[in-house]
C-alpha cells in the first residue's frame, strides 16, 4: 500500500534529471580522474591540478547554493549568513587537519604553530577530540547545526522575517568573524588555519587525495540535489511553499510554521558546514574571512543568477559566477565587484528566474515553479495498482 | 489516526446526555453550546474594539453576525482563533478549552477553522494541493515529511472538490481561479479541517447571485453536524441562511434574534440608517 522512501525518492527527479545526474558523475568520478592521472601534461585532454581544484571548490559552492535555494527559493527565508555555517564547518575540519600535521610545524611541537606563537602550553579544552577524524566530523555537523538551530529558534519563534531576518543574519555572520578575527578564540586570528599536510596519514597534496576529495565534492552535490528534490516534492516542501504563501493560513490550517522553517534551516545550515568541511582540504585554507558579509550575498547573488525555486538553478549560478570570478580576478581583478553588482542588478531586472527561468521561457514552459506538479501524476498511476 | 480522534470526538459528543467525563484537550458539548464569549474586551491604542462582548453559540447552530463597519466583528474572530488575546474576559471552545491560552495552530487541532474575509489560500500550489494540505491529519514536521496520500485520503479530497465544484480545477494552480472560485476553495480548505466549527467572515464577497446561493445551501446543509459562524453585509444571503442573527454595534451585541425581529428593532435601525 504504501511506496518505499527509496522508490519515492527516485519517483522524486524525472528520468531526464537521472540521465543529467549519472553523466555528471561519469565525469567527476571517472573521466577527471583519469585525464588528470592518466593523460600526459602536454595532452590537449589534459586535467591540470589547478582545475581539478578549482572544480572542486566550485562543487562545495554549488552545495552552498542548493542549500541556500531550498530556503530562499521554497520557503521565502532570504538568509544573507550562510557563510558562517560553511566557514564554521570548515573551521571544525580545519581543527582536525591542524592536528595532523603533527610535529612537522615550524617548532617542531604537537600543539598548532599559532598556539606556540601565542605562549600557549596546552590545547585550549575545546580542542579535545581534535585528533580525531570521527570526532572532527560530528564537530562539522554538531556544531553549525547547534548555531542555526538556537539562531532560528529565537527568529522563527519571535515571527522575525523579511528584510529583518535577513539583516540579523549579516549581522550574525558579521560577528562571528570578528570573534574570529580575535586571536585569543583560539583558532588562528586573522591566519586562520593553513599549511595543511595530511588526512588520515594521507599526504594532503597527492594527485590521489585531491581526485578524493574532488570526487567526495561530487558525491556530495549529487546527494543533495536528490535530497533537496525529494524534499521539495513532499508533502514538507508543499507546506514549506504555502508557508512562503500565506503563512498566517497555515498557521489556521493547524501547522506550526516555525517548526517546518526551524527544520529546512538547520538542515540547510548543515549542508552548508559538510561543503565547508571538504572545501578546506581542498583550498588548503580557511580563515575569517570566509564569514564576511559580502560572501554571504555572494551566495545569494549565486542563485538568484541561476534561477530560484529550481534547485539546479544554483549549481548553473554558482558555476557561472565562480567560472567568472576567476577569470575576472586572474585577468582584470580590479574589476571583479563592479562586474558582480553589474550582474546582480542585471538579473534582478532582466531574468527574474535566473538562467533556469530563460532556458523555460525560450522552451515555452510556464516560468513558474516546477516545485509540485510531478509527484501527484506517477502518485496517481501507482495508487491503483499497489 | 484521524479517524481515531474523530471517534473519540463522537463519542464525547454522543455521550452528552448521559454522565460525562472531561479530558483536557478534547472538546466538551455536554451542555449542547460549543462556544462561549464572556465579558470580552479588546482595545487597540484606547480604541475599544471590543466592549464586554458576550455570546453563545449552540452546537450544530447556524449564526449570521451582522453590524457596521468597526462593531468589532473580525476583531471578535481573531480572539476565537487565539491571533488576539483579549484584555479581559472569558472564551471558552465546549465546556473544556480556554481560547485565550491556546495558539492558532491549537485551536485549529481542537476544532476551529476560519475563512478570511480576503480568501487567503496557497496561490503557488494547486487546487487539489491546497485541499490536501488543509486535511485533518498529524501535521508535524516529521509526519510531513513521509506524508503519503492513502486512497481514502484521496477521495476525501475528491469529495471535497465534488462539493466546492472544482473537480476541473483539481491541477490548476489556485492564483488562477475567479475570485468567487477562491472563495470557495478556502471553504473547502476549512471542510477538509473537518471542523467543528467554522468561522466565516464575508464569504459571499465577490461572488455572483448563484454562487452566492449556492454558498447559501451548502452552509445549509454543513449546520446540525458543524455549527457555522457567518459574518455578512449581503442581508439577502442572511435570510438565505435563516438562522439566529446578532447584530454588533461598537464592539458589544446590540440585539439577536431571527432576522425579521432584529430588522424591526428601533435601536438597529438606529444604527445602521440613523445619524
Amino acid at each position: 500500500m504504501r511506496t518505499p522512501l527509496s522508490v519515492r525518492m527516485f519517483q522524486s527527479l524525472p528520468r531526464t534529471a537521472w540521465l543529467a545526474l549519472a553523466i555528471f558523475a561519469a565525469i567527476a568520478w571517472i573521466a577527471i580522474p583519469a585525464a588528470h592521472l592518466l593523460l600526459p601534461e602536454s595532452s590537449p585532454f589534459h586535467v591540470s591540478a589547478y582545475t581539478v581544484t578549482l572544480l572542486g571548490k566550485i562543487l562545495c559552492y554549488a552545495v552552498v547554493a542548493v542549500a541556500m535555494d531550498l530556503i530562499w527559493g521554497y520557503a521565502g527565508i532570504l538568509s544573507l549568513g550562510h557563510g558562517v555555517f560553511f566557514a564554521l564547518g570548515g573551521y571544525a575540519f580545519g581543527m582536525y587537519l591542524m592536528r595532523q600535521i603533527g610535529t612537522d610545524g615550524s617548532y617542531g611541537v604537537a600543539l598548532p604553530d599559532f598556539m606556540v606563537f601565542l605562549d600557549w602550553k596546552a590545547l585550549p579544552w575545546f580542542w579535545v577530540g581534535s585528533d580525531s577524524f570521527l570526532w572532527a566530523l560530528i564537530m562539522v555537523v554538531a556544531v553549525p547545526g547547534l548555531l542555526a538551530f538556537v539562531f532560528g529558534w529565537f527568529a522563527f519563534r519571535s515571527r522575525i522575517k523579511g528584510v529583518y531576518f535577513s539583516i540579523i543574519t549579516q549581522a550574525l555572520t558579521y560577528a562571528t568573524m570578528l570573534l574570529f578575527f580575535r586571536n585569543e578564540t583560539g583558532f588562528g586570528g586573522n591566519n586562520g588555519f593553513t599549511d595543511f599536510k595530511r588526512i588520515l596519514g594521507y599526504d594532503i597534496t597527492s594527485p590521489q587525495m585531491r581526485l578524493v576529495l574532488f570526487g567526495l565534492s561530487a558525491a556530495l552535490l549529487i546527494a543533495v540535489l536528490i535530497l533537496g528534490r525529494y524534499l521539495v516534492t513532499s508533502k514538507f516542501g508543499r507546506v514549506l511553499a504555502a508557508i512562503r504563501d500565506a503563512e498566517s493560513r497555515v498557521r489556521f490550517i493547524g501547522y506550526q510554521p516555525t517548526q517546518y522553517k526551524l527544520a529546512i534551516w538547520t538542515l540547510s545550515a548543515v549542508l552548508c558546514a559538510l561543503a565547508g568541511a571538504l572545501y578546506v582540504p581542498q583550498v588548503g585554507i580557511i580563515n575569517p574571512s570566509e564569514m564576511s558579509p559580502a560572501n554571504s550575498i555572494e551566495i545569494a547573488v549565486w542563485v538568484a543568477v541561476g534561477g530560484r525555486g529550481t534547485l539546479i538553478g544554483g549549481v548553473i549560478g554558482a558555476f557561472i559566477v565562480n567560472l567568472a570570478k576567476s577569470f575576472f580576478t586572474v585577468s582584470f581583478p580590479d574589476y571583479w565587484l563592479f562586474f558582480l553588482g553589474f550582474l546582480f542588478i542585471g538579473v534582478t531586472l532582466f531574468l527574474p528566474d535566473g538562467v533556469v527561468g530563460l532556458w523555460r521561457k525560450l522552451r515555452g514552459k510556464r516560468a513558474i515553479e516546477d516545485t509540485d506538479t510531478p509527484t501527484e501524476t506517477p502518485a496517481d498511476a501507482k495508487g491503483a495498482s499497489a | 489516526m484521524s479517524t481515531a480522534l474523530s471517534q473519540k470526538l463522537d463519542a464525547v459528543s454522543g455521550n452528552a446526555s448521559g454522565g460525562h467525563r472531561v479530558n483536557p484537550g478534547e472538546l466538551d458539548l455536554s451542555h449542547k453550546v460549543i462556544l462561549y464569549l464572556d465579558g470580552i474586551s479588546v482595545s487597540f491604542d484606547g480604541f475599544k474594539a471590543l466592549n464586554d462582548l458576550s455570546l453563545t453559540i449552540d452546537a450544530g447552530e447556524l449564526r449570521a453576525i451582522i453590524g457596521p463597519n468597526g462593531a468589532g466583528k473580525t476583531t471578535m474572530m481573531d480572539v476565537i482563533t487565539g491571533k488576539t488575546r483579549p484584555d479581559s474576559g472569558t472564551a471558552f471552545f465546549g465546556q473544556s478549552l480556554d481560547l485565550t491560552r491556546m495558539n492558532e495552530p491549537e485551536i485549529a487541532h481542537a476544532g476551529i477553522g476560519r475563512k478570511f474575509q480576503k480568501p487567503t489560500i496557497f496561490e503557488q500550489l494547486t487546487v487539489f494541493e491546497n485541499l490536501e494540505l488543509a486535511m485533518k491529519t498529524d501535521k508535524r514536521v516529521w509526519k510531513s515529511l513521509f506524508a503519503q496520500l492513502a486512497s481514502d485520503e484521496r477521495d476525501r479530497v475528491a469529495d471535497t472538490l465534488q462539493r466546492i465544484r472544482l473537480v476541473d480545477e483539481a491541477d490548476r494552480l489556485a492564483g488562477l481561479l475567479s475570485h468567487g472560485q477562491k472563495q470557495w476553495l478556502e471553504i473547502g480548505m476549512l471542510l477538509m479541517q473537518e471542523p467543528r466549527l467554522l468561522l466565516l467572515d464575508e464569504p459571499v464577497a465577490g461572488m455572483t447571485d448563484e454562487e452566492t446561493e449556492r454558498t447559501a445551501e451548502l452552509f445549509v446543509s454543513l449546520a446540525g453536524k458543524h455549527s457555522l459562524v457567518v459574518v455578512e453585509h449581503d442581508m439577502a444571503f442572511v435570510e438565505a441562511l435563516g438562522g439566529k442573527v446578532t447584530v454588533l454595534h461598537e464592539g458589544a451585541v446590540l440585539a439577536e434574534g431571527d432576522l425579521a425581529t432584529v430588522q424591526n428593532d428601533a435601536r438597529v435601525i438606529e444604527v445602521y440608517l440613523g445619524r
